[in-house]
C-alpha cells in the first residue's frame, strides 16, 4: 500500500480541517447576519479568516510539513505585500483629505 | 506524520535547514518534486496579483467620499418574503471548502495509487467548483440587471461595480480554469497515465502523482483567495 512517497497523511486529519473550515466560516457568516459593527467586527472578521487561511495552508496545501527552505520562501514575500498595503492605506487617506478639501461642497 | 519522499538523514531541519539548504550551491528546494516547487512559484506570483487586486480595491474605497453600498444588503437574497444577507455568497463559500476536502483527499489517495477513488473525488471537486462558477453567474446577472455597472450603480460609491466585476471575475476565472484541469487530471488517473508513465500530450514528460498534489495546491489556493475576498469584499 502507501509507499514512502509525497505528502501521506491520514483522512482524519483532512476531515477535522475540514469541518474546522465549515465552523470558522460558519462564524464568519453569522458576523454579517448578527450585524456585529465596528471594532468588534473588524477583530471577528480579520481572526477568522487569518484561522481558516492558516488551516488551509498548514494542512491542505501541506506547509505544516514542507522544509522550511520552501516555507520561508513563500512567506517571506508576504512582508512586500504588507508594506504595500501600509503605502496605499497612507495615499488613499491623503486623497480623501484633498478631496474633502477641495471638493467640500458636492457629493 | 510522514516526512516528504527520500528523507536525507544528513539533512537538518527547521530554520538552520532552510540556511543550509538555501546555501547548498544546488536546488534549494529538497524532498519537493520540481513541478511543486515551480507550482508553489507560480502561486506566489498569483498571490501578488490578487494582492494587487485587493490593495487598490482598499484604496478606492477609503479614499471615496461617497458611502460604499452596503454588500449584506446588495448580495442578501430574498427567499419566500425574508431578506437574507449574504446567503448566496454563504452557500458559494461551503461548496468552496467542501471541494477543498474532496481535493485533499483525492491528493491522498492519488499517492496510494488508489485510483477509483482519486478519480471519483477529482470529479466530485471539479462539480462543486463547476456550481460555485454557475452561482456566480446568476450573481452576476443579478446584479447587472440591478443596474450594476464598472462606472456605476444604484447603491452608493461608483467604484464599487470595478472592482466587485475584476476581483470576483478573476478568481471566477480562476476557478473555471481549475475545473478544466481538474477534469483533464481525472482522465489521466482513471486510464492509469502516472501508473504506466504516459507522456503528456502537452509536455510529452511523463507524469506521476505529484501531479495530483500539484493540482490540489492550485485548487487550495483558489479556496485560499477566496477566504480573503470573502472577508474584505463581501463582510467588511
Amino acid at each position: 500500500m502507501a509507499q514512502l512517497e509525497g505528502q501521506q497523511h491520514p483522512i482524519g486529519t483532512y476531515l477535522w480541517i475540514w469541518g474546522w473550515l465549515f465552523v470558522l466560516s460558519a462564524f464568519s457568516y453569522l458576523v454579517d447576519y448578527l450585524q456585529f459593527q465596528g471594532a468588534v467586527r473588524w477583530t471577528l472578521i480579520l481572526t477568522f479568516m487569518m484561522l481558516k487561511a492558516g488551516l488551509i495552508m498548514a494542512f491542505f496545501m501541506h506547509l505544516k510539513w514542507e522544509r522550511m527552505a520552501l516555507v520561508y520562501a513563500l512567506l517571506i514575500p508576504m512582508f512586500a505585500v504588507m508594506v504595500f498595503v501600509g503605502i496605499m492605506v497612507w495615499e488613499s487617506d491623503y486623497t480623501l483629505l484633498s478631496r474633502l478639501v477641495f471638493y467640500a461642497t458636492g457629493t | 506524520m510522514t516526512q516528504t519522499a527520500a528523507t536525507n538523514p544528513n539533512q537538518l531541519d527547521g530554520t538552520q535547514g532552510a540556511v543550509s539548504d538555501w546555501a547548498s550551491d544546488q536546488r534549494a528546494f529538497k524532498n519537493v518534486p520540481w513541478g511543486k516547487a515551480m507550482m508553489w512559484i507560480f502561486l506566489l506570483s498569483d498571490t501578488f496579483i490578487f494582492s494587487c487586486f485587493l490593495i487598490s480595491y482598499m484604496t478606492v474605497r477609503s479614499s471615496t467620499k461617497i458611502p460604499w453600498p452596503n454588500t449584506s444588503k446588495v448580495f442578501g437574497l430574498n427567499v419566500n418574503g425574508v431578506e437574507v444577507p449574504l446567503l448566496l455568497i454563504a452557500i458559494m463559500t461551503f461548496i468552496l471548502i467542501s471541494s477543498s476536502g474532496t481535493m485533499a483527499m483525492a491528493v491522498k489517495y492519488g499517492y496510494e495509487r488508489k485510483r477509483k477513488m482519486t478519480t471519483a473525488l477529482l470529479l466530485l471537486t471539479a462539480l462543486f467548483g463547476a456550481t460555485f462558477v454557475a452561482m456566480q453567474a446568476f450573481e452576476w446577472t443579478k446584479l447587472i440587471h440591478e443596474g450594476v455597472r464598472p462606472w456605476g450603480n444604484p447603491f452608493g460609491a461608483p467604484q464599487f461595480g470595478a472592482t466587485f466585476f475584476m476581483i470576483t471575475g478573476f478568481h471566477g476565472t480562476h476557478v473555471t480554469i481549475g475545473v478544466i484541469f481538474l477534469l483533464i487530471v481525472a482522465r489521466k488517473v482513471w486510464r492509469g497515465d502516472y501508473d504506466t508513465g504516459k507522456r503528456g500530450f502537452f509536455t510529452s514528460r511523463k507524469g506521476n502523482y505529484s501531479i495530483v498534489e500539484a493540482m490540489g495546491l492550485y485548487w487550495h489556493f483558489v479556496d485560499l483567495v477566496w477566504v480573503f475576498i470573502f472577508a474584505f469584499f463581501y463582510l467588511w
